[in-house]
């Protein structure tokens, strides 16, 4: 008989006014016993609507089924058919949006914390110690993968499973992409990402950091002068982007990128840290996404009283929902509705002020979203010593501009083929946020996997 | 981990390494940089190449002390190793079609004019070099300069070494007397290019600068790096290190580099404590 309680079990967390001022995780995971009994919640439907919310079709049922049972270790054979990365996927998943929104126990009552239960067995697993994985039977095929994140790791360790000798470049020092420069400590500790990636290592994936495909060397010479028989570009979204007001530039004003790149990847929240961060005194964060709410977060960690500005109003973020809520119990204020007209400095460029307009919602526009129109007379300053933008990215221009015969579309993402990942040059594919723009972790793997898929018949066939 | 190969102390605060770096001495060019850090957990700092060796796969820079991450690379020997060096970044100082140029380097930033007047001078171009150092211990690459300019002008502030003077009066000096460049290419210290070219914009001579703003990753992720070029904002580590001299507002950038000049000032004396001590 299912537990038919209505809501979910609470995540034990770290209390907001202890959290707000460490970088500790903040979710610190259910207990077993916690595990078992939410994953009774579920009535193992036979049609199964979570898994087509799924974008990379984990059998969610399945997996729970197990984690009902105690049996946490078969749990994680079923996880780890459909996704490489379930320790990180767990935690940041948008799983609202996604397999939880699909759930029928949502209909009447919340539905089963599916991400949590990912999250427990993955954590579970990792805790039961080193395994020896099989190593793959070598196929004797070289792959380059570019790029380290989400996409890229999700690439590599599919095409490594099935025996290929997968090389991974990386531009920056570490591996990872925004798993490690992005996604803050205390959302995704950095030690999870580190096993993940050990563990396709352990696949026999080679990682070289400190290479920047497009300029060390490019596309076609790792096909032409290294041998590697196909190419997948997983190269992020790079160039962040601001808003074109006055005031940009001014000492104080940080792209999320940079701000969050600082304190996460060069841990600059540590005391002894060798790369600075400014220590503000009152933030405001321009933006609705989970980056914004990552660096907002971050920025009251560091001390700062945070302010979040966001033109639309609170049903539009885009955040999931529990970023949103765990920004706002650590004491956040949101001022939504309000748009930002210019930032204010002094005469040693210091920002002293943002100037914000007040906006209502209009029509919808084509992302069917209602449109934030601007209410004329409305502007009011905000009093703040540091700005940063989190209004998205575009894909990092490196590879399309030394690439030649790559199609992009006018705003810089990689044109290819949905169902394979194909891009315009035979043997070189795509996916990520080089493809789509500004996206989330798992629709990045989901692409690296349909990617490693395509690759594996494209070579297999060529060899034929 | 990339090895030190060859060290040598240019002066008291300048030091030359070549870095084994095959792939990155493999496509770099002048004007071109690199970004290093020093040990785990260092900071990532960008320094513009100032020579490379294919057939060695070495990559030459010269930097000078002036923090904490310099700091601790001066105390780093050859048979020792640095734990990131990444590059080449950037866009190669363009050069193709240039006849006659005048090249003024300032300080350290002669390491990175060197061989771009080098290039210069193997493409035939006839090359004027001003080179300009605080004082006579202070100077680097004479030698280097002297190999490949058709004319080499030497100015000191203090008049211990060539002309006493700024390289803007021997530059003026140049101009006055009708010398026609197709390009002038200033690089040292951003006061320096400001008024190099505040001087060429006079005598309307094209004027090439090499910006190096503040930087974490290098490749056009971060954004911190963005001056304001021509009324809009470029990002130095994608669109340049080079820039017109003519476009690039001198001002803003001089206030964002000192961004972090406390933080910086207290590392570098702590980094420098530590060293005192660990020498006993």
């Amino acid at each position: 008989m299912a537990n038919m309680r209505m809501d979910k079990n609470a995540m034990p967390e770290q209390a907001p006014n202890v959290r707000n001022k460490n970088f500790k995780e903040v979710a610190l995971g259910y207990t077993p016993e916690q595990a078992m009994d939410e994953a009774r919640r579920c009535l193992s439907c036979k049609h199964k609507p979570c898994v087509s919310g799924c974008p990379v079709g984990v059998d969610i049922p399945a997996f729970i089924a197990e984690v009902a049972r105690g049996d946490f270790s078969a749990a994680y054979d079923i996880l780890s058919r459909d996704t490489s990365l379930p320790a990180i996927c767990g935690r940041v998943c948008p799983q609202e949006n996604q397999c939880e929104q699909k759930c029928v126990r949502g209909l009447k009552g919340q539905s089963v914390a599916i991400g949590r239960l990912e999250r427990f067995v993955a954590d579970w697993k990792m805790a039961q110690g080193e395994e020896t994985a099989a190593a793959p039977v070598p196929n004797g095929h070289k792959v380059a993968v570019i790029g380290s994140g989400p996409s890229g790791l999700a690439c590599a360790g599919d095409l490594a499973r099935k025996g290929y000798a997968v090389t991974i470049f990386e531009a920056l020092h570490a591996a990872g992409g925004v798993l490690v420069y992005g996604i803050p400590e205390f959302r995704l500790p950095k030690d999870i990402v580190r096993r993940e990636i050990a563990g396709l290592e352990k696949l026999g994936v080679k990682i070289e950091t400190n290479m920047v495909i497009g300029k060390v060397t490019s596309v076609q010479e790792l096909m032409q002068e290294y041998g590697f028989e196909a190419v997948f570009i997983g190269t992020g979204a790079g160039l962040p982007k601001f808003m074109r007001i006055p005031g940009e530039n001014l000492k104080g004003v940080f792209s999320a990128n940079e701000f969050l790149t600082r304190v996460n990847l060069m841990k600059a929240y540590q005391d002894d840290s060798a790369t600075p961060v400014m220590k503000a005194k009152r933030v405001a964060v321009v933006g609705g996404g989970n980056v914004a709410m990552d660096a907002a977060r971050c920025a009251k960690r560091l001390g700062a009283e945070v302010t979040i500005v966001y033109r639309r109003s609170e049903k539009e973020l885009p955040a999931r929902a529990e970023e949103v809520e765990h920004a706002k119990e650590e004491g956040i204020v949101f001022k939504l509705l309000n748009n930002p007209v210019r930032i204010l400095g002094d005469d040693q460029f210091n920002v002293t002020g943002m100037e914000c307009i007040q906006m209502t919602l209009g029509e919808p526009d084509e992302s069917g979203r209602r449109r934030p129109v601007e209410k004329p007379g409305s502007e009011f300053i905000v009093d703040v010593d540091c700005v940063i933008m989190a209004i998205g990215t575009s894909p990092n221009p490196l590879i399309k501009s030394t690439t030649d015969g790559l199609a992009t579309e006018s705003w810089g993402g990689i044109i290819v083929d949905e169902a394979t990942g194909a891009t315009s040059i035979p043997g070189v594919y795509a996916g990520g946020d080089a493809v789509t723009g500004a996206a989330t972790v798992i629709l990045a793997m989901g692409a690296g996997k349909t990617a490693a898929a395509a690759m594996d018949a494209y070579i297999q066939k060529k060899q034929s | 981990m990339y090895p030190i190969i060859r060290k040598e102390v240019l002066n008291p605060t300048v030091v030359k390494m070549d870095i084994l770096a095959p792939a990155v001495a493999k496509k770099a060019l002048p004007g071109q940089f690199i970004i290093l850090r020093v040990d785990e957990g260092g900071e990532r700092i960008p320094l513009t190449v100032a020579g490379y060796d294919r057939a060695a796969g070495t990559v030459t820079i010269i930097f000078q002390v002036v923090g904490a991450t310099t700091e601790c690379l001066r105390h780093k020997e050859a048979g020792e190793s640095i734990q990131d060096f990444v590059g080449p970044l950037g866009t190669p100082t363009r050069i193709e079609g240039l006849r006659k140029v005048a090249i003024v380097g300032g300080g350290v930033g002669c390491a990175i004019a060197y061989p771009v007047a080098k290039a210069l001078h193997e493409q035939g171009a006839v090359v004027h070099s001003i080179i300009g150092f605080r004082s006579r211990d202070l100077v680097i690459l004479e030698q280097e300069f002297a190999a490949c300019s058709d004319q080499l002008l030497r100015m000191s502030d203090d008049g211990s070494w060539g002309e006493r003077g700024l390289v803007t009066d021997a530059l003026r000096a140049l101009l006055e007397r009708g010398e026609q460049y197709d390009q002038v290419i200033a690089i040292g210290p951003l006061v320096m290019m400001k008024f190099v070219c505040a001087l060429t914009k006079e005598f309307g001579v094209k004027t090439v600068v090499s910006m190096n703003p503040i930087m974490v990753d290098g490749t056009g992720m971060c954004g911190g790096c963005r001056l304001t070029v021509g009324g809009k904002t470029k990002f130095a580590c994608v669109d340049g290190p080079d820039f017109d001299g003519h476009e690039v507002d001198f001002d803003e950038a001089i206030q964002r580099a000192a961004m972090y000049r406390d933080f910086e000032r207290h590392a570098y004396e702590k980094t420098c404590n530590l060293f005192k001590q660990a020498e006993g």
